[in-house]
């Protein structure tokens, strides 16, 4: 089998405004993401012939990436919509490398934004996003993402004695990092207490232990390796790619403390030809904080419900074992839903561009973005790296 | 007024509807596969070990245990706000499947992993009564 490592590279990366932005509607902020990264990269919008974009929760169509190239007037011959967010994120950008190696398109733009925060009122975004839950069967019980969070939250706790402070000690992390991210949603400092003392959400999480709900874009473009090389900026290149998939419904999860990133983390590494203790930097999906400590664990990063321990241990810090989550994650940085994934991909090109100013993790030739959906269902992780490591 | 209006109310469909008429009466049903003897939930139109469609209804002990659990101290939508806080819990049942419920007729805060817990129903509609559970008592009542 013909292997993707290596075959595809990065070549321009951008972020919108996040947190509160009402003045763009989510297909604006998509569009805007995009135009970004064309410029990120150097090229102009018909040098491009794959689209991808992202489901949006404020303003869903049902031909999503049609319409965000119709609303660009480009006419690509790859054009796809990822259903979802979290680890589908990694799953369709796996697809667009597959595409271009296989000689179906060469240069492919990833667009993702939504307008949860503006373009959804609250009860809205709770609602919209609980319907993740099983129709019949769960979601007359009324359980509210956290609450779904939290059952997996519990199982960690009960099964290997995590603590509360452990789990708060992941939004602290984040915090810390996001407070050197200009433009970050949230920029204060917090401490564990400030975790432990916030609202209690669904027990054990607390409201720091939660994810924000954000308005905000990314976008990367993707090109041959060969390509690599035409474009402005330095290519960073996906070197592993893989994903797991589990359940969907937490009621049919076989296991409720270890997650199919076990098999994407696997897949990955396997086929970028390194190891856990290899990756400089890592950006870990932070939905809710035990979610961190569970796929740590099954990626490999530190043994098996050893992931309370390894947080607190400083690793996650810059100059620590494992500098994860540096532009601040989705509890810190922002949370638009379905495009997620996207700013930890777009912070780990930055990283490896040597980009990331004061929160940049000193010569990081090699790092790691991991993405998960449902309820810890969908998992996919990917690895990228500068030219040097090819 | 129903204090269960304007929650999300499940709609019964063909494969689904036998489960919820036996919920009427009080009775919790699981499916099992006539091929293989394994049991399931929630119903599906096959047999989630080997596939086989013949599937009956049995009735279920009612009797579980919970497996995790959490409170909701944030209401899902306006119309679960008169019930927090409120307990969700995903409980094994004897006969093996698990299911999510909610906890009713106790403290939030005496919930437990491990803890024996039987069904209970509650009449939301004329049409929907929902299962859900109790901590056990020692004497089985």
């Amino acid at each position: 089998m013909h292997s993707l490592r290596g075959s595809t590279a990065i070549v321009g990366a951008a972020d919108t405004a996040v947190g509160k932005v009402p003045d763009l509607s989510a297909t604006e902020l998509c569009v805007d993401a995009a135009l970004r990264a064309l410029a990120d990269a150097g090229i102009g919008k018909d040098e491009v012939d794959g689209l991808v974009t992202c489901q949006s929760m404020a303003e869903p169509h049902m031909y999503h990436a049609e319409m965000i190239a119709e609303y660009l007037q480009i006419f690509p011959k790859y054009c796809v919509t990822a259903s979802a967010g979290g680890g589908t994120t990694i799953s369709v950008i796996r697809n667009a490398a597959a595409a271009i190696a296989a000689g179906v398109c060469e240069t492919v733009l990833i667009s993702m934004a939504d307008s949860l925060r503006s373009g959804l009122t609250r009860d809205q975004a709770m609602a919209m996003q609980s319907s993740t839950g099983h129709r019949q069967f769960e979601i007359p019980y009324g359980p509210t993402v956290p609450a779904y969070y939290a059952l997996i939250a519990r199982a960690h706790m009960d099964r290997f004695g995590t603590t509360p402070e452990q789990l708060a000690a992941v939004a602290v992390s984040a915090r810390s990092y996001a407070s050197d991210r200009p433009g970050a949603q949230m920029t204060e400092t917090i401490t564990i207490n400030d975790v432990l003392e916030s609202r209690m959400i669904a027990d054990p999480l607390h409201l720091l232990d939660c994810s924000l709900v954000s308005d905000g874009g990314a976008a990367v473009v993707l090109t041959s390796a060969a390509n690599a090389g035409n474009f402005r900026g330095k290519p960073i290149f996906l070197l592993g790619m893989g994903e797991g998939h589990s359940h969907e419904h937490i009621s049919q999860a076989k296991d409720l403390s270890t997650s199919a990133a076990v098999q994407s983390g696997q897949e990955a590494f396997a086929m970028a030809g390194l190891m856990p203790t290899d990756i400089d930097a890592a950006q870990i999906y932070d939905c809710f904080t035990p979610v961190v400590l569970i796929e740590l664990e099954d990626l490999g990063f530190c043994k098996k419900g050893e992931g309370g321990t390894f947080i607190e241990s400083g690793a996650s810090a810059l100059g620590g074992e494992l500098p994860m989550n540096t532009n601040g994650g989705l509890l810190s940085y922002c949370h638009p839903g379905n495009p997620g994934t996207m700013f930890g991909l777009t912070e780990a090109v930055y990283q490896l561009r040597g980009e990331s100013g004061p929160r940049q993790v000193p010569g990081a030739e090699t790092a790691l973005v991991h993405g998960q959906g449902g309820i810890m269902s969908s998992h996919a992780t990917l690895i990228l790296g500068q030219e040097q490591v090819l | 007024m129903n204090k269960h209006e304007g929650k999300f109310l499940p709609s019964p469909d063909p494969v689904t509807l036998p489960y919820w008429e036996a919920c009427k009466r009080r009775e919790l049903l699981l499916q099992e596969c006539s091929g293989c003897g394994a049991v399931q939930f929630y119903p599906r139109t096959i047999c989630v070990s080997c596939s086989a469609v013949e599937l009956n209804w049995v009735q279920a002990s009612g009797f579980g245990t919970v497996v995790s659990w959490t409170v909701a101290r944030l209401p899902v939508s306006p119309a679960y706000a008169d019930d927090v806080p409120y307990v969700i819990a995903l409980i094994e049942l004897d006969e093996g499947p698990v299911m999510m419920a909610q906890i009713i007729g106790c403290e939030p805060e005496s919930v437990q992993t491990g803890m024996p817990v039987d069904v209970c129903f509650e009449d939301w509609t004329d049409d929907i009564t929902m299962p859900n559970f109790r901590a056990r008592t020692n004497s089985g009542a």
